[in-house]
């Protein structure tokens, strides 16, 4: 079927969830899970603005090497506090919580996901741990690193430790509620006919994603407990001068650690599963590699934490075991990227917005993923370890990889969200200068990093000044880059033309239901025949 | 290494080409050996873990420079060759779902690729870590504190601080240095570039390192793993000497301080408020009542090049600076402000600064 239905004017249907109520009772304790997606949206987008500030402070500050604006001590905290910000309560919950909440019953053929009221639960709980943790950091800070090692942590850092763990603890159970609720919800709800095989990717990353959550965040919660028993009570448990052993928070740390930074990444490879098929028209080459990737690198996610050690002086053998586990992971990510370029081979690719996006995410998680090799290679993470080159690495793959595919994901769904389109020029060009302004940020600091200069540095030699400059050039450009999407996108909500249910003319059951839905979806429950992506008459077979 | 030989002089074009892309951006070519401006580039390595690091960057870098230029020429490719055209009538291009063979060949490829990386990185790190300590090596224990470095060289019998001295070791005839690395409080890192890899100190995990400078001279690093407020001062000062310089330097630090005949007036005097004071309680200065050990060595203070780990350099005016005002060059460092008259700080520096 040739579906780009030209609908001459599409026009709003008249009653939809988001008209359905008003008043401020109707958000607050709506059990819907599209308006509670809109919650998240509007928290995260906050905690997004307030990492992204101490960021550009941050960069601010390195334009000279002795420091531009503050004190060595502030600036400890800024990066404690935005990297601690950016990782617990916008990255991780991105995807998830606002494109999940919003897409997961809608892709299934479901009218809501499986415990609705647990689903609204887990948004308080996510705002009292922001607060907690947004307390800690306005009386003072804390000055430890996202890492929060001890026994720095425990006994010689000074600041609100406790109160800031606290706020992770709980933000912890935030996402083991939203992890639970959405994998009751991929085997519970489905629709008739809809067998795993027919589920869009973006559900299987998903899935793969809630797992992780579900098994990584109880390990954090506990360690930091533990974080709290020592320092209140002085029970010797990571601290050696009480008996305990630091390194064992290594190990507890980086087992949550490195399954987290998958769960910040896996949903929006799938994010990107459904743009290029969007975007090209075309169903997503390899499907089941593509879906079977994804579990593959949740289950091994949780056997390569000792990477993050390998300067700690553990045994060359252990060394040997983690740097093999490592190589390991990067192979389902390469099939992943491989798989999406040969969609794109004979496709017709279009240039909008969301599918620029979705081509950004692939050269950058090139990069990321690539300069990843050089960390998993024992010879040259001694050199690369904690410098530059690890800042730039991980910013390409959550910066470069993630947040381009939550930006390309707000774009390809934001009609079907608001029933309203944005301006499409304006949304290539801001997409553009977040390409350019990202490169030019972190770019350089691949070669800082490989030329020596150790990442949490408050003040620098000289020598690293030109490169520093370039890169907080380039964050400037960035920023601006961020903040256009926010003014479009609110002008498109109020002011925007109408878009009607598939502006795209892109398969898949959120594209059959009006934009904006109606609160419950799907007024008959919809019976699925087809795979997802059933794009095209007729269904060459090559291989 | 035996498969792979990592030899630099022949992988010299790849080297020349990135030193010359390196060093407009990082000064890599300032100054000759010995001058503190010397750059910390790793395209200058001068010990045999940083020489094996380098190679290992190169074919690394090789390798994933070519994946790149690959994976990235067929995203462009299909980008700009499959375009949606003005033209464009909505119609769906032929669907494919997926190539079992192509799905094998670009799963079993990059396997292929990993393992060959897996195996050069895991020989280069073994030779490195699992090298055997000849008799002739020179020991020292380093001990990281909160943002300085105490140096025990146990063999000679003395302990200083933050300026590291080693023997220049022959290629022909190694005599290298081993570094058994402590913590006194959190974790730290040892790393100078230009010798060697980083490793961590941790409190109660006694790590050890290696290194064998095949050139005289003065080598920086800095402290690699996140210690707390001054993190970013606690810097590295390697100085490489020939052995005959380096016996005459252990000489000179076994002596004692000098005694109060040796000093004018305003010495002795400060002398007597250094043993009157807090400052013994931190600082250990041999032949004299001050032994404590939570801050350096001060016994042959006047024999470093810098104080406060590098931060700035030992001059009588910073001196007298950093004991009256630590904050005012490294806030945030363990060192407290005394409650000392402007004379008292006068006489004090004039006692330091007799600490050769
Ligand atoms: C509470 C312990 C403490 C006391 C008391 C103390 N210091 Fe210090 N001192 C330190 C520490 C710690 C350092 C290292 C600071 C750094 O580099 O971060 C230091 C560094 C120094 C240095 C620089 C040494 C070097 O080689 O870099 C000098 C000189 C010095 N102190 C002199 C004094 C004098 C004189 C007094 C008494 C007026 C004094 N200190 C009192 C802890 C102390
Ligand atoms: C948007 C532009 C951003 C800029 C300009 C920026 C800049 C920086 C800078 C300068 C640092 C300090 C590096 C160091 O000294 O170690 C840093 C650290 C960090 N950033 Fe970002 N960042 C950005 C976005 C993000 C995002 C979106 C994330 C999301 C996950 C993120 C996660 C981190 C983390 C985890 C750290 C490490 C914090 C630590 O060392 O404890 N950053 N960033
Ligand atoms: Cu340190
Ligand atoms: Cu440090």
């Amino acid at each position: 079927m040739s579906t780009v239905a030209v609908e001459v004017t599409p026009t709003l249907p008249e009653v939809h969830y988001l008209n359905a109520d008003y008043g401020w009772r109707s958000w607050l304790f709506t059990t819907d899970h599209k308006r509670i997606a809109w919650l998240y949206l509007f928290a995260i987008t906050g905690f997004f603005a307030v990492g992204g500030l101490m960021a550009t402070l941050m960069r601010l500050n390195l334009v000279e090497p002795q420091g531009a604006l503050m004190e060595p001590a502030s600036y400890n905290k800024l990066f404690t506090a935005h990297g601690l910000i950016m990782i617990f309560f916008f990255l991780a919950p991105s995807i998830p919580t606002v494109l999940g909440n919003f897409l997961i019953p809608i892709m299934i053929g479901a009218r809501d996901v499986a415990f609705p009221k647990l689903n609204l639960l887990s948004w308080y709980i996510f705002m009292l741990a922001g607060s907690v943790f947004m307390l800690a950091v306005i009386r003072g800070g804390v000055d430890t690193g996202w890492t929060l090692y001890t026994p720095l942590s425990t006994t010689y850092a000074n600041g609100h430790v406790l109160s800031a763990a606290v706020g992770i603890f709980i933000s912890g159970f935030s996402s083991i509620l939203t992890g639970l609720n959405f994998m009751v919800t991929i085997h519970k709800m489905r629709a008739p006919g809809m067998t795993w095989f027919r589920l869009p990717l973006f559900i299987w990353s998903l899935y793969a994603t809630s797992v992780i959550f579900v098994l990584a965040m109880p390990v954090i919660a506990i360690t930091l407990a533990l974080i709290a028993l020592e320092r209140v009570f002085h029970v010797g448990i990571f601290d050696p001068a009480l008996g305990g052993d630091p390194i064992l928070f290594q190990h507890l740390f980086w087992f949550f650690g490195h399954p987290e930074v998958y769960i910040l990444i896996l949903p929006s490879m799938g994010v990107i599963s459904e743009l290029v098929a969007a975007g090209c028209r075309k169903r997503v080459f390899g499907y089941s590699f593509v879906a079977f990737s994804s579990v593959a690198i949740a289950a091994i996610s949780f056997m390569v934490w000792g990477l993050h050690m390998f300067l700690t002086g553990q045994s060359v053998y252990a060394g040997f075991v983690f740097s093999a586990l490592s190589f390991a992971v990067a192979i389902p990510s390469a099939i992943k990227v491989f798989n999406w370029t040969a969609t794109m081979h004979k496709a017709s690719v279009s240039y909008d917005a969301p599918m620029l996006y979705a081509i950004g995410f692939i050269g950058l998680f090139t990069i990321g993923g690539l300069t990843g090799l050089f960390l998993a290679s024992l010879g040259t993470d001694v050199h690369l370890h904690d410098t530059y080159f690890v800042v730039a690495h991980f910013h390409y793959v959550m910066v470069g990889g993630a947040i381009m595919g939550y930006l390309g994901g707000l774009h390809l769904w934001w009609p079907k969200m608001t029933g309203k389109l944005y301006p499409e020029a304006w949304a290539r060009f801001a997409c553009l200068l977040v390409f350019a302004g990202f490169n030019l940020t972190f770019g350089p600091q691949f070669i800082l990093g490989y030329l020596g200069m150790p990442r949490r540095y408050a003040v620098y030699p000289p020598e690293f000044q030109v490169l520093n400059v370039m890169s907080s050039a380039g964050a400037s450009i960035l920023a601006v880059g961020y903040f256009i999407p926010l003014v479009y996108f609110t002008w498109s909500a109020f002011k925007g033309p109408v878009a009607g249910p598939n502006p795209w003319g892109a398969k898949g059951l959120e594209w059959t239901i009006p934009s904006p839905p109606p609160t419950n979806n799907f007024d008959v429950t919809p019976i699925v025949t087809q795979e997802a992506y059933a794009y095209g008459h007729e269904e060459a077979h090559v291989g | 290494m035996r498969f792979l030989k990592f030899d630099n002089s022949k992988a010299g074009w790849a080297l020349q080409i990135l030193v010359v892309l390196a060093s407009p951006l990082s000064g890599a070519s300032a100054g000759p050996p010995g001058d503190p401006s010397t750059s910390t580039s790793i395209f200058r390595p001068a010990s045999t873990p940083a020489d094996s690091i380098l190679g290992l960057s190169l074919f690394v870098f090789a390798i994933t420079g070519t994946i790149f230029l690959i994976v990235a020429g067929l995203l462009i490719y299909s980008a700009v060759k499959f375009r949606r055209r003005r033209n464009d009538d909505g119609r769906e291009p032929a669907q494919i779902y997926g190539s079992n063979q192509l799905e094998l060949a670009w799963t079993v490829i990059p396997v292929l690729i990993v393992v060959v990386l897996f195996l050069t990185a895991a020989r280069v790190i073994h030779a490195i870590q699992d090298a055997r300590k000849p008799a002739n090596a020179t020991e020292v224990t380093v001990v990281g504190h909160q943002f300085w470095w105490e140096y025990r060289y146990s063999q000679f019998d003395f302990v200083t601080a933050n300026e590291l001295h080693v023997p220049v070791s022959d290629p022909k005839d190694p005599s290298p240095t081993f570094l058994t690395l402590l913590s006194a409080d959190t974790d730290h890192s040892f790393w100078v570039p230009r010798l060697a890899g980083k490793t961590d100190l941790i409190p109660n995990h006694p790590n050890t390192t290696w290194i064998d400078p095949h050139e005289a001279g003065l080598y920086l690093g800095q402290c690699a793993q996140y210690c707390g407020t001054q993190h970013a001062k606690m810097l590295l000062r390697v100085y490489v000497q020939t052995r005959a310089d380096f016996d005459s330097w252990v000489k000179a630090q076994q002596q004692s301080s000098p005694v109060n005949a040796q000093m004018d007036q305003e010495a002795a005097e400060g002398k007597r408020i250094f043993e009157g004071t807090a400052c013994i309680n931190c600082h250990a200065v041999r032949g004299t009542v001050a032994n404590g050990r939570f801050g350096p060595d001060l016994t042959h203070l006047m024999s470093r090049d810098t104080i406060a780990a590098g931060a700035v350099p030992n001059t009588p005016a910073n001196l007298r600076l950093w004991i009256q005002t630590p904050d005012a060059i490294k806030p945030g460092s363990l060192m407290p402000a005394m409650n000392l008259s402007d004379e008292d700080f006068d006489r004090l520096a004039a006692y330091l600064l007799t600490l050769h």
